[in-house]
């Protein structure tokens, strides 16, 4: 089979080490050979950060080059449009629309561009764009976005959702796991 | 039991089940998770040392005494241990002992791309280089046994890419290794003139025997394809690329041991081959050992030097060659142009206040390693220079000697308190010796922040969180002989500025101590998230001047984003106009 690729792609803090720990697991109680790229270190600070995983029969590199990925799971619109070029031809962006100015913005170097989403659907890029936020809110944690995510791509993979929740229960903190199977649920509904 | 793990964590089960008894390191990305993870086993003894030198010679000194002992270390933590390397080189072992290094091509976290090989090659050390977890686990467990079989201590190399990615390991059971007896081995172990004369024949005989376990070995294999006439030595995650783009349908001779190389093996298998190339990140190591055999060979001409290689490194390297590559990836569109997003401190960051109030003042600031690096960046634009650990320190008394007056009154040295024990200290005794009227001031953040917060001595917490002796930096900096030493709150900005003026202009050597725990540390609980008044605010623009990410600009006022803001009130000190405050407006 041919190998399938994922970007996770966000900003530093905003949990994508989760979501590529959650995912690798998952796939390889599926049997599938994975492999994960995580992101340690300076980047983590607010930067913009990229997590890679990649399974199939035969996995050799941990990381996902331009036109390769599938399917890039996005936390923010700026950063689902800066590895857009990554995107195969008839791969997918899931990309949550929550906005977070970068320090050019902050600073005002530059501006946060407008209809960004829009730009890449104008391009023939297949968006499926949606608000994970709000549903993270009412699951207890802005900071379940990442679970909101994971249950809206869980979506489009043919993998049954118990097998879903099972991983959870492996990767995630007993003590958070409640707010985040509810999350997996509203991404999930969503 | 199969997991799956990063890089990091299979070596530190691969050392952990090869019989592992102690591991004292200073974190360093891409390392500290090796450490971090043996330092779950409580049966082992784990530290964080203040510096590189001293966990190797931490390392050495349980080697001495029977016991198979690790430390860990980023690329330039090498060149911090270097010293006790190079003379180990030359002792040997008594327990095996095994040296992490993790090198960051394409710095990812870090201020040069150095490759570590050279150092296997200049102290004549063997190295072992995994390509993935599965291997960095094979490769750490079987690290001891060659240490003590051949009598020297073992480098595993690491790059970021394999410390950081995941792949399934089968990780089996511990090995317990007894201590070997402590016997008195004055010629191996004193290493004066007389001693070390003998020593280095056996160093050189050492590598004769690893040059000959090279060419047959589990590090080193050659996969050949059939009829194929292209042939390619790597190593590292270069393999993987190239596995990712050729398959089997290129013959491999994949390096796992890159000290020493082989000479018949890379011979053999130049010979099955008509078109031969080396590709390997960073420096040309295996490519110039291949031409010294007098082999001809493509290498750094068509690979660069520089950053991380891919899967399309390869492609587009070989398809400039005219070579065939199968499945060339098309791309869904181009991507549109946004603005970047580079890493920067966080909300509530304690750093913030000190180097606001050194950048309102025009202060020269030589800059150290860590979280506050950041103060580089746009809108503070703080610092003057980063060189190394410790370089801010040293670096002041040179530039004040250099410049004198001119710039004693308007220069500080900024350093956190992790980076100040790991090398700060020596420097600020070189001040108050050779008498530079400096101004140090220690950003005391109470951890280590940008490896993701490890203890350190001045934290008064181990490596297990438990409580450990604490050193007192004032009484510290008093005792290297700074008379002036003070402590301010970075949360207030006008403490910050009487202290910086009124030691920059003091006669004599001084020391702020700039004490706020870093908001991210569990037992620091935020405050309620500050609001502005947008009837108040006259779109002055001058909070945005910190550069915290919680404060944006809409529609000509300033807004709070509450999600981040975690309520410092360093901003509502900068205006003017009382319109930051604590209230709903």
């Amino acid at each position: 089979m041919k190998t399938t690729s994922i970007m996770i792609v966000g900003v530093g803090g905003q949990g994508s080490l989760l979501a590529s720990r959650l995912l690798g697991t998952l796939l390889t109680d599926e049997g599938y050979d994975v492999k994960v790229s995580e992101v340690h270190g300076m980047s983590q600070r607010g930067g913009s950060v990229v997590t890679y995983v990649r399974y199939g029969e035969k996995v050799y590199s941990p990381i996902v080059t331009e036109g390769e990925c599938d399917y890039i799971i996005s936390f923010e619109k700026l950063e689902a449009a800066r590895y857009a070029a990554c995107l195969r031809k008839g791969g997918k962006i899931i990309v949550n629309t929550q906005e977070i100015d970068p320090m050019p913005v902050i600073t005002g170097a530059a501006e946060y561009p407008t209809g960004v989403l829009e730009d890449l659907k104008a391009k023939g890029f297949d968006v499926d764009d949606f608000d994970a936020l709000t549903p993270a809110m009412e699951a207890g944690s802005a900071k379940a976005v990442n679970i909101v995510l994971m249950g809206h791509f869980a979506k489009h993979t043919d993998i049954p959702k118990e097998k879903w929740l099972a991983a959870m229960e492996k990767v995630i903190n007993p003590k958070f796991l409640e707010i985040n199977k509810k999350a997996f649920d509203l991404g999930y509904g969503s | 039991m199969k997991k799956l793990m990063i890089g990091n964590e299979a070596v530190a089960w691969g050392l952990y089940n090869g019989g592992i008894g102690l591991v004292s390191s200073y974190p360093g990305t891409p390392s500290t998770e090796i450490t971090e993870f043996l330092a779950k086993h409580d049966d082992i003894h784990s530290e964080w040392a203040p510096n590189e030198k001293v966990a190797m010679e931490t390392a050495f000194g349980a080697s001495l005494a029977g016991m198979r002992s690790v430390c860990a270390m980023k690329h330039v933590g090498l060149n911090v241990a270097a010293d006790p390397l190079f003379t180990l080189s030359y002792t040997g072992v008594t327990g095996g002992m095994v040296v992490c290094v993790a090198d960051d091509p394409a710095m990812h976290s870090s201020q040069n791309e150095q490759d570590s090989r050279h150092y296997a090659i200049a102290s004549k050390v063997p190295m072992l280089e995994p390509s993935d977890s599965a291997e960095a686990y094979a490769f750490a467990k079987s690290a001891f046994e060659l240490s003590e079989k051949y009598d020297t201590p073992v480098l595993l190399r690491m790059c970021t890419r394999i410390a950081h990615s995941q792949c399934v390991v089968d990780i089996g059971e511990r090995e317990e290794v007894p201590l070997k007896d402590y016997v008195k081995q004055p010629s191996k172990y004193i290493m004066m003139p007389g001693y070390a004369k003998l020593r280095h024949p056996v160093v050189e005989e050492r590598t004769e025997k690893l040059r000959t376990l090279a060419e047959d070995c589990m590090y080193n294999r050659v996969e050949l394809a059939e009829n194929s006439e292209i042939g390619i030595i790597t190593s590292g995650c270069s393999y993987l690329y190239v596995k990712e783009v050729f398959g089997d349908s290129v013959s491999v001779l994949k390096i796992g041991m890159p000290n020493p190389l082989p000479e018949k093996l890379i011979r053999e298998f130049a010979a099955k081959v008509k078109k031969l190339y080396v590709i390997e990140e960073l420096d040309p190591v295996i490519e110039n050992h291949v031409k010294a055999l007098g082999i001809e060979v493509t290498g750094k001409g068509l690979f660069s030097a520089i950053g991380e290689f891919s899967q399309k490194t390869i492609r587009e390297a070989f398809v400039k060659e005219g070579i065939a590559v199968k499945d060339i990836p098309e791309v869904q569109g181009e991507a549109p142009a946004v603005p970047g997003r580079p890493p920067m401190m966080c909300s509530g960051c304690p750093h913030r206040g000190m180097y606001y109030t050194l950048v309102k003042n025009h202060i020269t600031v030589l800059g150290d390693i860590g979280c506050y690096t950041l103060g580089a960046v746009a809108p503070l634009n703080a610092l003057d220079s980063t060189l190394c650990m410790g370089a801010s320190v040293s670096g002041i008394h040179g530039f004040n000697a250099a410049r004198g007056s001119e710039t004693e009154k308007k220069t500080v040295a900024v350093i956190g308190d992790s980076t100040f024990m790991h090398s700060g200290m020596t420097g600020l005794v070189n001040i108050a010796y050779n008498a530079t009227n400096s101004t140090v001031i220690i950003l005391d953040n109470s951890i280590t922040g940008m490896t993701g917060h490890q203890q350190n001595p001045t934290t008064g917490y181990n490596i297990k969180g438990d409580p450990a002796a604490k050193v007192n930096l004032e009484a510290l900096c008093k005792a290297l002989g700074i008379n002036r030493v003070r402590v301010v709150d970075p949360y207030d900005l006008k403490a910050c500025e009487e202290a910086v003026l009124e030691e920059l202009a003091a006669e004599e050597p001084s020391v702020i101590i700039s004490r706020r725990p870093c908001v991210l540390l569990k037992y620091v609980k935020p405050k309620k998230p500050l609001n502005v008044d947008t009837a108040k605010c006259r779109g002055c623009k001058k909070c945005m001047k910190m550069g915290c990410p919680s404060i944006s600009f809409k529609e000509g006022k300033a807004r709070i984003d509450k999600t981040l803001c975690v309520g410092c009130g360093v901003c509502s000190q900068l205006c003017a106009f009382g319109a930051i405050g604590g209230e709903e407006a």
